[in-house]
């Protein structure tokens, strides 16, 4: 078999071997290693694994380019010429040389394809190579390679490194590394086995456990205590953290809300218009932030770690100026029937829908996550992840500026005084429509806002408001219609309870249940959390 | 009083208006053969109904181009099921009764085909179903050309256990009758091989869940014991991109905890970007990579149609142009449009597939097709990793269901019902 | 009594809706069984389903009409009630199936069989008998209606708040009834009918029968609305709708008013829904839906609230349309109802009756001369519930003195 293998190596890479620019030893054509990345242009997965174990076992650090772009999917065949080039950038390097290639008008490239598999067989083969490399960072990557794949072979290979090592954190993972191999390793002493399970469980993160319970399988009985009492150690931390863990869930979820629902708050809870559109002024506010990308990535794509920040002022302005025209067309004319706002703002809201749909169609738009708001971070025993991170930072600062330009400005007090008297306030020279105007203006730019926030969550797609007016308006009434505290105390309340009620109930009863206390909530307090009090409560 | 002349004028005038809406679209042409389109253009469904109801008009445009079927030219008649299910039942007898189609597209969900069922029966008609769903279901009137799960979920299981060396099973989904029969199946598959029962997990999420901090950190909690985990994913079209949003984040990546989806195709993915999301797995009967020469014109034929480089092909896509070339067949085969004549006639026949094999209608209505494996590509595509030597015929009636495991169904005589009792040798009802 | 409280109801014009949708009952069918297709005057026995739906939404429409258009109760969740009767009256068509069922089982439904359920949920007891099942038609959404609405009227929920929380329980039914675990079929919903009552649901003479009992059941509704209000609970009801403290204060209890409202408004709904299934064919939990019920709300208010025939004549209109639209131009659907949601609470306040009543006036007016003031429509009744002064109607919309 392997000598049929490598005779159709030898038969790929002959018309290579006849060039006599290249003079090759053609006794050993498995490790010929020009010879083997040429054959990766045309070889399926099987015939690439193989690949791939030959180049490792040459041990170059020739191949260590090649290798790397092979995971990483930036390994190409030039289909005319029959050449494998690396990409970088929008230029194409040569494997070895690293040298960057012309290309000719007809060059034809298909990206080399590899599987799970052989993306793990990579970073175990690139781990072994790049851990004596000069950067600490590729040490690093290697060591934590080798945490992954452990293999007993490479415990020589660990002893010399650590003893070369200097940078700590390098050091720390490397010791991890060589533990988590002698854990798993029959052959080791139990002693040297049992010496290495501290190490694991304070070294290999999250994946400690994992290790610990396999190594637990097959564990002779004098290991078996130490590895179990290393387990329930690790499961009590991760019980007590578990708790904070899901108040940060739920605080994540809660400011989700909090953004959706506080422009409702302005325009359902101090307007008094029950804004059935209020949803699709989201929507809106993602397909803006949509737009802005996609102008970034044409024309500016420098910028596009940005683009939602600049998508934000954007969202505001369309949005809010669509609420303006909103109000000015259609709501002011229903001041004093809440109810009928209802009807009419449902009508818009399904006309908004459609054009939506008309003009984008009904898939869903892509929007692109920067990279400061991707991945995650372990904070002592909890996992946050960046973008949710951002988003309840964002929810804060929108709810703050909201406050202050309520209570610290000149339109925020003509804002409450024509909602508290109209008549009064229009006495004193307010310009009553101005203010309408604008305050519902603002309730939809806010709505703007939080779809900037959405596009980092959910779809983005015709329908994505209609997902959050409900528990928008569950919320705004919850907390109490005409208190930005009361949505604030509301949506954070609704996010945690419903993040400790999911793990008991599962994610749909949780829901369901929620709903029901909302309502029996209501009962008790039939203007919300925080009523306001005085003469603007019988509405 | 005073008012009753104008008000019951009012109501005889609704009335009358509710006879007319019967009387005005009967100018049916008798030179043309009409066939209904019945996808949802608006509500939640329409975010993948829609591109099925282009493809359906792109493959009329073709037949007609080529001269049409038996000299007759064809002509679509579309309808919005707006995703309100009686509307789609009430559509349904509009488009048999008064439109007087001969073949009727359509329909994504199974409450949608449920819904229609009972009128295709009663009027007598045919109904081609694009999309995979849960088996366990075949009736006269309904040509299944999506994957039932034999063809889909247990060669993805199969490929997970025995290529990934998969032990410990996340079987996540959305509530509603597709994931609930699958998982259910995929369960009595896994216990049948052996797997332990503490070792698969199910999960269930309401429609269009959107936040899945818990259920992904359960999901890495789960995969941390020690086993070799996987998460077979039901989850429905629109939940799915929060689902990956959150994998990526935490950090989920395709070489620790694979996931792999069968709701999960280009048309999804054409929404977000999938760099995150490298190596996740998804099962179908097709795929927009695949190499072959009649995938290559049907892409290039559908783009040039909607006028777009951008638009992508899927799966129900492919199952429509294989159901709308078996009914043209049935159709020429028979020599008229006559329900019963087609449902005769169409069993047995082939028509190719873009993926170069040949797709049969067999006796329980349903279609042979491969089963192709993918791993999401970041440039939105799949890269087919593993494919079925053989085709695989659509089993309507699973085995690994105690309650389903003796029935099969046929539709050509003897036989000739969707039930049938293997044990008790007769139909498992009296239809 | 009763036959006082008939009298005072026959004797308003309602007597003329009520002859229609009788003579609808007999006609309608009798067009269809009677004379042969293709003849003039024969109407397709689809067109009488279809016609069947819309006057089961009707019967939903006068429902709401009554707590909102008479009681001034104003609920985003009537579409559970109806959707509770129609659950009821599909459990009985789905014990009607019986062994003929794909699996053969002459007890479970077809999906109890593949969820593994080894005997019947105790809900399901007795639901293959006809008449226990109409009682729970009747039943559930009543009792449903009553509990809600007894403890939301006694904790003085009003308004708005109301209205959400009428919402949160359709959307927590909804999410509910999706669930496969609730025995209730899940997302698929229940479908696939075949008898009622012994004889096919199919059958042409069924469904014209079908169309009969839903055209006499509205005649019913109508009656049954009319009797109330034209009753002293009428009276009290609408007094509740126009100055809910005042009356409170005169020494009527609010609370027992509106919540006899409510519930025979849902019990109405209950009996529309149970009416629409075996037409439609399907139930399934997106009759839950706070869309639905808010498309409720629009039949109504399009066709006029506060008048027993305009939420008939709303649902009627509206549903032709969106049958139209769907089939004829499917794109323009939502645009034209959305449009006509803004265009009716614009322009048309009291909906299309109170644009008959307009131009009537208009033309009494100038034959009579004499005017009396017109009673106050819904849109001032919530303005007079925050407690203001009529007399300041007709000017901008004003902010509310203390009570």
């Amino acid at each position: 078999m392997l000598i049929l293998r490598a005779l159709r190596l030898v038969l790929l890479a002959l018309p290579f071997l006849l060039l006599p620019s290249n003079a090759i030893r053609a006794q050993d054509a498995a490790t010929d290693i020009p010879a083997a990345i040429q054959a990766m242009g045309e070889a399926n997965l099987r015939e690439l694994e193989q690949i791939v174990a030959d180049l490792a076992a040459t041990g170059s650090d020739t191949v260590v380019p090649v290798l790397t772009a092979l995971g990483d999917g930036n390994l190409y065949l030039e289909e005319t010429s029959g050449a494998v080039l690396i990409e970088r950038g929008s230029t194409y390097l040569e494997p070895l040389s690293g040298e960057a290639v012309e290309l000719g008008a007809d060059a034809d490239l298909s990206k080399i394809r590899v599987n799970n598999g052989l993306r793990r067989d990579i970073a175990a083969a690139l781990a072994g190579m790049t851990l004596m490399s000069d950067s600490p960072a590729r040490r690093l990557t290697a060591a934590q390679g080798f945490l992954a794949n452990p293999d007993p072979a490479n415990i020589p290979l660990l002893d010399e490194a650590i003893a070369a090592e200097t940078d700590a954190n390098v050091l720390k993972a490397m010791q991890a590394a060589r533990a988590v191999t002698i854990l798993g390793d029959d052959e080791q002493s139990v002693a040297d086995r049992k010496a290495a399970v501290p190490l694991v469980a304070s070294g290999a993160g999250r994946n400690a456990l994992t290790i610990l319970n396999s190594a637990l399988n097959g564990a002779p009985e004098e290991l078996a205590p130490t590895i179990q009492s290393a387990i329930a150690g690790l499961e009590q931390e991760r019980a007590i953290w578990g708790a904070l863990q899901n108040v940060w869930f739920g605080l994540s979820l809660g400011s989700v809300l909090l953004l959706a629902a506080i422009g409702l708050a302005i325009t359902f809870g101090v307007m008094g218009v029950i804004n059935m559109a209020h949803g699709e002024m989201v929507m809106l506010g993602a397909y803006t932030t949509f737009i802005v990308q996609l102008v970034i990535r044409q024309n500016f794509p420098g910028l596009l770690d940005y683009s939602l920040l600049i998508a934000l002022p954007c969202a505001f302005l369309v949005t809010g100026a669509i609420g303006v025209g909103i109000e000015r067309g259609i709501i002011r004319w229903l001041y004093g029937r809440p109810l009928e706002t209802l009807l009419a703002t449902w009508g818009l809201s399904l006309i908004l829908q459609q054009t939506v749909r008309s003009i984008f169609g009904p898939t869903n738009q892509m929007v692109i996550a920067p990279t400061w708001m991707s991945g995650s971070t372990e904070f002592f025993g909890l996992s946050i992840t960046y973008g949710r991170f951002w988003i309840v930072i964002f929810a804060i600062i929108v709810f703050l500026l909201l406050l202050m330009v309520l209570n610290r400005t000149a339109l925020g007090l003509q804002m409450r005084a024509v909602t508290q008297n109209r008549r009064m306030a229009s006495a004193m020279g307010i310009r009553t429509p101005f203010v309408d105007a604008m305050t519902f203006g603002l309730g939809s730019g806010i709505a703007g806002l939080a779809g900037v926030a959405l596009t980092q969550i959910d779809n983005i797609s015709p329908n994505l408001g209609q997902n959050y007016i409900i528990d928008s308006f569950m919320v705004v009434v919850f907390g109490g219609v005409g208190n930005l505290w009361g949505t604030l105390v509301g949506a954070l309340t609704l996010g945690v309870a419903n993040k400790f009620l999911e793990p008991y109930a599962g994610a749909v009863l949780g829901k369901i249940l929620i709903l029901v206390l909302i309502i029996l909530f209501i009962q008790r307090r039939p203007r919300g959390l925080f009523a306001l009090k005085g003469r603007a409560v019988e509405q | 009083m005073k008012n009753f002349s104008a008000k019951s004028a009012l109501l005889a005038a609704a009335l009358a208006g509710s006879v007319s809406l019967s009387a005005v679209p009967v100018m049916a042409q008798d030179d043309t053969i009409k066939v209904g389109i019945l996808h949802s253009l608006s509500g939640t469904m329409a975010i993948s109904e829609t591109t099925l109801k282009d493809t359906m008009l792109f493959l009329i445009e073709q037949q007609n181009a080529k001269g049409g079927v038996m000299g007759k030219m064809l002509e679509p008649v579309v309808v919005d099921i707006a995703s309100d299910w009686p509307l789609a039942a009430e559509l349904a007898r509009q488009l048999i009764e008064v439109d007087e189609v001969d073949a009727v597209f359509g329909c994504w969900t199974s409450v949608c085909r449920k819904s229609v069922l009972p009128v295709f029966e009663e009027l007598n008609s045919l109904l081609f179903y694009p999309v995979q769903y849960e088996g366990e279901e075949s009736q006269r009137n309904v040509f299944y050309t999506g994957a039932s799960p034999n063809q889909q979920a247990i060669p993805a299981v199969d490929y997970l256990m025995n290529e990934e060396g998969v032990e410990r099973w996340v079987l996540a989904g959305t509530d509603y009758v597709y994931p609930q029969t699958t998982n259910k199946i995929l369960e009595q598959y896994l216990l049948d091989k052996g797997v332990a029962a503490e070792d698969i997990m199910i999960n269930y999420t309401p429609f269009g869940h959107s936040d899945w901090q818990t259920i992904v950190s359960d999901i890495v909690a789960f995969g941390s014991e020690g086993k070799k985990t996987a998460v077979v994913s039901t989850i429905n079209g629109d939940a799915n991109v929060p689902f990956y949003r959150e994998l990526g984040n935490q950090g989920v990546a395709a070489e620790d905890i694979p996931v792999v989806a069968f709701s999960v195709g280009e048309e999804e993915l054409s929404g977000f970007d999938t760099t995150p999301l490298v190596g996740h797995l998804a099962a179908w009967n097709y795929f927009m990579s695949v190499d072959t020469p009649e995938n290559e014109q049907f892409i290039a034929d559908w783009q040039a149609f909607i006028g777009s480089e951008d638009r992508v092909t899927n799966d129900p896509m492919e199952a429509h142009l294989i159901g709308f070339n078996l009914w043209v067949k049935a159709v020429e085969a028979a020599g008229t449009t006559d329900a019963d004549a087609v449902i005769d006639a169409i069993v047995g026949l082939e028509t190719p597939n873009l993926t170069g094999g040949m797709a049969t209608m067999l006796p329980n209505h349903h279609i042979t097709k491969p089963v192709l494996i993918g791993e999401i590509q970041d440039d939105g595509q799949f890269f087919v990793v593993w494919e079925t030597e053989d085709l695989v015929p659509g089993d309507a009636w699973s085995d690994f269901l105690p309650e389903s495991a003796m029935l099969e169904a046929d539709w050509t005589a003897p036989i000739n019902c969707g039930n049938y009792n293997t044990e008790t040798e007769s139909c498992g009802s009296a239809m | 009594m009763l036959t006082q409280a008939l009298f005072r109801a026959l004797d308003k014009k309602a007597i003329w809706v009520i002859a229609i949708f009788l003579a609808v009952a007999v006609l309608v069918p009798m067009a269809n069984l009677l004379i042969p297709p293709g003849q003039y005057g024969h109407v397709p026995t689809y067109l009488v389903s279809l016609m069947g739906k819309y006057l089961a939404y009707a019967i939903l429409a006068l429902a709401l009409d009554l707590v909102w258009g008479y009681c001034g109760i104003l609920s985003l969740g009537h579409g559970a009630f109806f959707a509770l009767g129609g659950y009821a009256m599909g459990m009985y068509l789905m014990r009607q199936i019986g062994s003929r069922g794909v699996y053969g089982n002459p007890v479970l439904p077809d999906f109890m069989v593949f969820l593994n359920y080894s005997e019947l949920p105790w809900f399901w007891l007795g639901m293959d008998n006809f008449w226990f099942a109409m009682l729970m038609v009747v039943f559930v959404p009543g009792l449903l209606a009553f509990v809600f609405g007894f403890f939301a009227f006694r904790s003085r929920v009003t308004g708005v708040y109301l209205s959400i929380i009428t919402q949160a329980m359709t959307f927590a039914l909804l999410l509910a009834f999706f669930r496969n675990d609730m025995g209730f079929g899940g997302n698929n919903g229940l479908t696939d009918f075949k008898d009622i009552l012994g004889v096919s649901v199919q059958a042409q003479s069924t469904r014209a029968t079908l169309f009969a009992a839903t055209a006499i059941a509205l005649a019913l509704s109508v009656l049954v609305c009319s009797m109330i209000v034209n009753s002293k609970l009428g009276k009290v009801m609408i007094a509740v709708r126009d100055a809910e403290s005042r009356t409170r204060f005169l020494g009527y209890r609010v609370e027992y008013v509106k919540l006899f409202a409510f519930t025979v408004s849902a019990i109405m709904a209950g009996i529309a829904g149970a009416l629409y299934v075996p037409q439609v064919g399907i139930i399934n939990p997106s009759e839950f839906d706070p869309a639905n019920s808010i498309e409720v709300v629009i039949w109504t208010a399009v066709g006029g609230r506060g008048t027993l025939i305009g939420p008939i004549i709303g649902a009627i209109v509206v549903n032709l349309g969106k049958s139209w639209f769907t089939t004829t131009l499917p794109e323009l659907w939502l645009f034209a109802l959305g449009a006509l949601f803004v265009f009716t609470t614009l322009f048309l306040p009291k909906g299309i009756v109170g644009l008959w009543h307009q131009a009537w006036g208009r033309m009494r007016r100038k034959t009579e001369h004499a005017e009396r003031p017109a009673p106050p429509t819904p849109a001032q009744s919530a303005d007079i519930e925050r407690g203001e002064d009529p007399a300041s109607f007709g000017h901008e919309a004003q902010p509310k003195p203390a009570e």
